[in-house]
């Protein structure tokens, strides 16, 4: 497809989220919310729906659905209810969902996001609601798993009732890059809100795209398709492109798009479509008369909105803007809470964010690493680290003595003070001091010296490193330089 | 007259085996007994629990040899089988559910066996409780032990039948329209339901969630009143019941009405039963007045409406609770080639015709373009009628009224299903309204054509949660008028 | 208020309820007099009055967050009408053809 072809259209997209919720027990009855085990044997009479069993409501679950209202700046309309979304499907115990239909938990809000190259965008939310999730259906028969085709379905239960939160977005996203950006903060807010795992992998986040393409500069929505099975962001990207690229060349060939659902073919990188002959979708939504209506005083919600941890993208945006981190590095520390509430630490104590990011995200990270334990947890405190960062600034140490101190915190943790002042590391800065070092150096080295002389300028970095290993490291480094470049004329 | 086990009432039950007169096993035992003699011809149970019962009586006289009081102590007790019990089958009268056994006991028949009543079977009951004469059941025939004939009145006929023919001395019984009010007047027994949410609804196979209500059938009004009192209050498994205190009923129930301000309805009044019915009812309204209380008319002028209210709400809920029963996890199930093949299949084999209208007109009720015009247009004439009866309780304490639009009549007298409907013509407000009511018998009427004089029932009913006035009125007409006690069943009971 | 005729078949559709051609005759009767007596409540002027949903106002019951015992997994499939292993076995979900 020509990149001109590409031009003359623009993309709409919308995103639709069910996000699995992080509590104990399912949304409507005690049995664990627990990913995986026998299955059917994390079941009970409610959230299998068997005859006189009813639905009693988890107030955490509530709750986590209003956190992520309130970091998302939506509103929390004082009155909600449950619904029944009625529809025959053979994992789902009562052939309705309880869900919420014209009075959700939430209403509006946005969801910032951010690019690779550090900007900013936002994508409006239409509504958060609460429902139950349905039990599991594997398709046998088929070959591939796939339900067209297959013979017979095997259902596990386990899953059902397990309290699920859609997240529909407005269709306000113009790329598969955008929509992946979207996805990555609202999964990384939820993660710092406490309220999910948001595993994809798990099932745990589970989304569909709305995409739909139009004259570049129109205004008017065109004709969408609902795109499914998209099991990690990167098959959202892969297949939110192959479906801008395919529904451009529909109507490049005077096509017209049809609105269905598609569903995503991970090994064939395409969308197919998935109508089937089933009956046009009427799910005679009716409040549940086995729920009472949920209200939100105002103190509840202003306690709740207290008690919201620091959103990703605004950490992203301090660390950008306001430290100068680079986009990458802060995305790095926007996906580590510990590692960057450690970072902030030492950018507080010691007032020097350059310094800081370096020795964090450079040597630090690096020892982590090597060592699988977590800075955070680490003998460096960052008290200790601002200390350090303090002494290089005084130049009292240099940066090859900074990186030995370091090691020697890593292993034993202490003061770099301390350790410095008695191992006698300090960088000697006393120019009569360092004369000695250097003309001892040019003494022991005359047929280098002579070389240089001749015109064999790049010795000169021999000599700075005789010169530092005569003064075990601890020359100022500019001040040697300084001599030798005096001394050699 | 010393009277024997079967005889006795709940109240007289509890005492003699409190005060170790006789055992639980002996009460438990005669009832059983009296099941072996009449069942045959009343049709009352469709499962009895023989040997969980004398296990349980044992248990019983255990706990009260080692000094415990037990309010219904060793009570022989018939549960409609729409409620769950552990390892029993429970089938709401439907094939679908013909094999089902309930893994969890209901919370309300869990609350009196810890009373210390004693379930001795399951009733019978219109499939699903969709019925005003247990011809809908599909799994029994249960008749009336007034006059085998005839119906017991539905949907908790088989509790009613089982109480009026001394084989259980207590029954519970759901009632989502009157399903507990009208076959207890049919069987001449007290039918009562108490205020919406007031009983757990936690394990009674939902009919209509926002109607259905647990209640008791007895031979007394005292019995009605300590059944309930075990049963009632909130329980977490049941977010529609109601966490605020409960007044015991039992104690102190009241003696006289004098001061009291009766409703009679103006619109039921104009009303044509037949003259030996309204006549009855006349008496019982005079009845009233003679017993100190004053009438009053009230006016519900949207009551007329209830049926039409009804007929939408309630199979409108039914459609989306019965929806469970699909052959995928539990029940009945026809094989077919393809899922939705084996729902249909499983759902036209499993539901009789009126289990199949209700859920007809409900999906209809609920579906796209109709919701408006029918199911909210109903729940908004809901709170007209809610309305109505609240002005009228401004006016007067309680009301009463028919509890049946007519006696019990005989098998297959009402083919067309609205004339069927009819019958709960006086109950069905106060269900919309959430309101505690009840039947209690008020006199005999024998039909033309009919052999035997058959009961009849007066309804009274109060404001939200007036439990105590509602029984405390009902037993002070029962004391004075003793309707009850004026025939005995075709059944005979043993002296 | 509508006094239209009930598409039976469609709503036994939707209500998985296999009819017979006899069945949908007599039900499409009996549920298009119902209707006609259901139609009454047009009479009634509801344009200002709120829906009631459930007759007795509460609000906000919640459950603790707090797991209780599952079933035993042989009391549950013990009643399956088809089972495999620890599943409940269903035919095909999409039809053939
Ligand atoms: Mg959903
Ligand atoms: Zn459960």
């Amino acid at each position: 497809m020509a990149d001109v072809t590409l031009t003359r259209y623009q993309a709409v997209i919308g995103i639709e989220c069910h996000v699995e919720l992080k509590t104990l027990t399912k949304m409507f009855c005690g049995c664990p919310n627990e990913f995986g085990g026998e299955p059917n044997s994390k079941v009970c009479p409610v959230c299998l729906g068997m005859p006189g069993a009813l639905p009693a409501a988890n107030g955490e679950a509530i709750e986590h659905v209003v956190r992520a209202g309130l970091a998302f700046g939506a509103e929390i309309p004082a009155f909600s209810k449950f619904d029944r979304k009625n529809y025959f499907y053979p994992d789902m115990p009562k052939n309705y969902q309880i869900s919420q239909y014209d009075m959700p938990l939430t209403l509006g809000g946005e969801v910032k996001f951010w690019r690779e190259d550090g900007s900013m965008s936002a994508c409006r939310l239409v509504r958060i609601h609460l429902e139950e999730d349905t039990g599991k259906s594997t398709h046998a028969g088929s070959g591939d798993g796939r339900i067209a085709g297959s013979a017979y379905s095997l259902v596990d239960f386990n899953r059902a009732g397990v309290p699920l939160m859609e997240c529909v977005s407005e269709p306000e996203i113009h790329s598969a890059e955008d929509a992946v950006a979207y996805l990555e903060s609202l999964r990384r807010t939820l993660l710092a809100l406490g309220v999910s795992d948001v595993k994809m992998e798990e099932g745990s986040l589970r989304c569909d795209a709305n995409v739909s393409i139009r004259p570049a500069g129109s205004t008017e929505l065109g004709t969408k398709t609902e795109i499914k099975n998209m099991n990690s962001f990167r098959s959202v990207h892969r297949a939110i492109e192959n479906e801008i690229a395919r529904q451009i060349e529909v109507l490049e060939s005077g096509g017209r798009i049809v609105q269905e659902t598609r569903g995503w073919d991970e090994v064939n990188g395409v969308t197919h479509s998935m109508r089937s002959k089933e009956l046009a979708h009427d799910y005679r939504y009716f409040p549940d008369p086995d729920l009472v209506p949920v209200e939100f005083s105002r103190e509840t919600l202003e306690s709740i909105r207290g008690s919201l941890p620091e959103l990703p993208w605004r950490r992203f945006e301090r660390l950008t803007g306001q430290y100068g981190v680079e986009p990458k590095q802060a995305t790095q520390l926007v996906d580590n809470v510990a590692l960057a509430e450690y970072f902030e630490r030492v950018v507080a104590a010691s007032r020097h964010p350059q310094q800081a990011k370096n020795l964090v995200l450079g040597d630090l990270s690096r020892l982590a690493n090597e060592t699988q334990i977590p800075v955070a947890e680490s003998k460096v405190t960052p008290e200790a680290l601002a200390e350090l960062i303090a002494l290089i600034e005084a130049k009292t140490i240099n940066s090859k003595i900074a990186k030995d101190v370091l090691q020697r915190l890593w292993e034993n943790g202490g003061s770099p003070k301390s350790i410095v002042e008695s191992e006698g590391l300090a960088q000697t800065s006393d120019p009569a001091a360092v004369e000695k070092f250097v003309d001892d150096v040019l003494a022991a080295n005359e047929k280098v010296v002579a070389d240089y002389r001749a015109g064999k300028t790049n010795v000169a970095g021999f000599l700075v490193g005789q010169i530092m290993k005569a003064s075990r490291g601890k020359a100022d480094p500019a001040l040697v330089n300084e001599l030798l470049r005096k001394k050699l004329g | 007259m010393e009277r024997s086990l079967i005889e006795r009432t709940a109240a007289e039950i509890a005492r003699g085996v409190n005060r170790g007169e006789h055992s639980a096993a002996e009460a438990v035992d005669a009832a059983l007994a009296r099941v072996g003699d009449v069942e045959e011809r009343v049709g009352a149970f469709l499962t009895v629990l023989s040997d969980d019962a004398r296990n349980r009586a044992c248990a019983i006289d255990e706990r009260v040899r080692a000094g415990e009081r037990l309010p219904l102590a060793g009570v022989p007790l018939a549960v409609k089988d729409n409620m769950c019990v552990t390892g029993t089958r429970t089938t709401c009268g439907s094939r679908i559910l013909e094999r089902w056994t309930a893994p969890y006991t209901a919370t309300a028949v869990r609350r009196l066996e810890d009373a210390g009543a004693i379930v001795i079977g399951k009733t019978n009951l219109d499939e699903f409780a969709m019925g005003s004469s247990c011809e809908n059941s599909a799994l029994g025939v249960t008749r009336n032990p007034y006059d085998l004939s005839r119906v017991p009145g539905g949907s908790s006929g088989g509790s009613a039948a089982a109480v009026a023919g001394y084989e259980a001395a207590i029954g519970v019984g759901s009632d989502t329209g009157g399903s507990i009010r009208e076959p207890g007047a049919f069987c001449n027994v007290i039918g009562f339901k108490p205020t919406y949410g007031r009983v757990s609804r936690y394990g009674l196979i939902a009919f209509a969630s926002s109607l259905d209500q647990i209640g008791p059938l007895t031979r007394t009004v005292e019995d009605a009143a300590l059944v309930y009192d075990a049963m009632a209050g909130y329980d977490p498994m049941d977010s529609t019941s109601i966490d605020r205190p409960v007044e015991p009923t039992a104690k102190g129930l009241l003696e006289s009405l004098s001061g009291l301000k009766v409703g009679i309805v103006r619109q039921f009044d104009t009303r044509e039963l037949g003259d030996d019915v309204d006549e009855v009812y006349d008496r019982a309204y005079h009845d009233l007045e003679a017993l100190g209380a004053e009438l009053h008319d009230v006016s519900l002028p949207t009551a007329d409406y209830g049926l039409a209210t009804y007929y939408l709400i309630a199979p409108a809920e039914c459609s989306s609770n019965l929806a469970r029963f699909d052959g995928v996890r539990y029940g009945s199930r026809v094989e077919a080639a393809d899922v939705q093949a084996m729902y249909e299949n499983t759902r036209a084999a499993g539901f009789g015709p009126e289990v199949k209208r209700r859920i007809l007109i409900g999906t209809y009720a609920l579906s796209s373009g109709y919701y408006d015009a029918y199911y909210v247009r109903a729940q908004k004439a809901r709170t007209l009628i809610a309305r109505d009866f609240e002005a009228a309780f401004a006016e007067v304490d309680l009301i009463a009224c028919p509890a049946a639009s007519s006696p019990a009549f005989t098998f297959n007298a009402k083919s067309d299903p609205y004339s069927m409907y009819m019958m709960d013509y006086y109950t069905i407000p106060m269900s919309l309204a959430g309101l505690p009511a009840l039947s209690v018998p008020c006199g005999w009427v024998t039909p033309p054509g009919g052999a035997l004089p058959l009961p009849m029932g007066l309804q009274f009913a109060a404001p939200l949660f007036s439990e105590k006035l509602l029984l405390g009125a009902a037993h002070a007409y029962e004391s004075a008028t003793k309707h009850a006690l004026k025939h005995k069943p075709e059944v005979g009971a043993r002296g | 208020m509508s006094s239209e005729k009930i598409d039976v078949r469609y709503v036994a559709k939707l209500a998985r309820i296999a009819l017979t051609d006899e069945e949908v005759e007599r039900f499409g009767a009996q549920l298009g007099d119902l209707l006609e007596h259901v139609n009454a409540l047009g009479a009634l002027d509801t344009s200002a009055v709120p829906a009631t949903a459930q007759v007795v106002e509460s609000r906000n019951v919640e459950r603790p967050d707090t797991v209780v015992p599952c079933l035993s997994r042989e009391t549950v499939m013990a009643q399956a009408p088809q089972r495999q292993g620890a599943f409940f076995r269903v035919p095909r979900i999409i039809a053939e053809g």
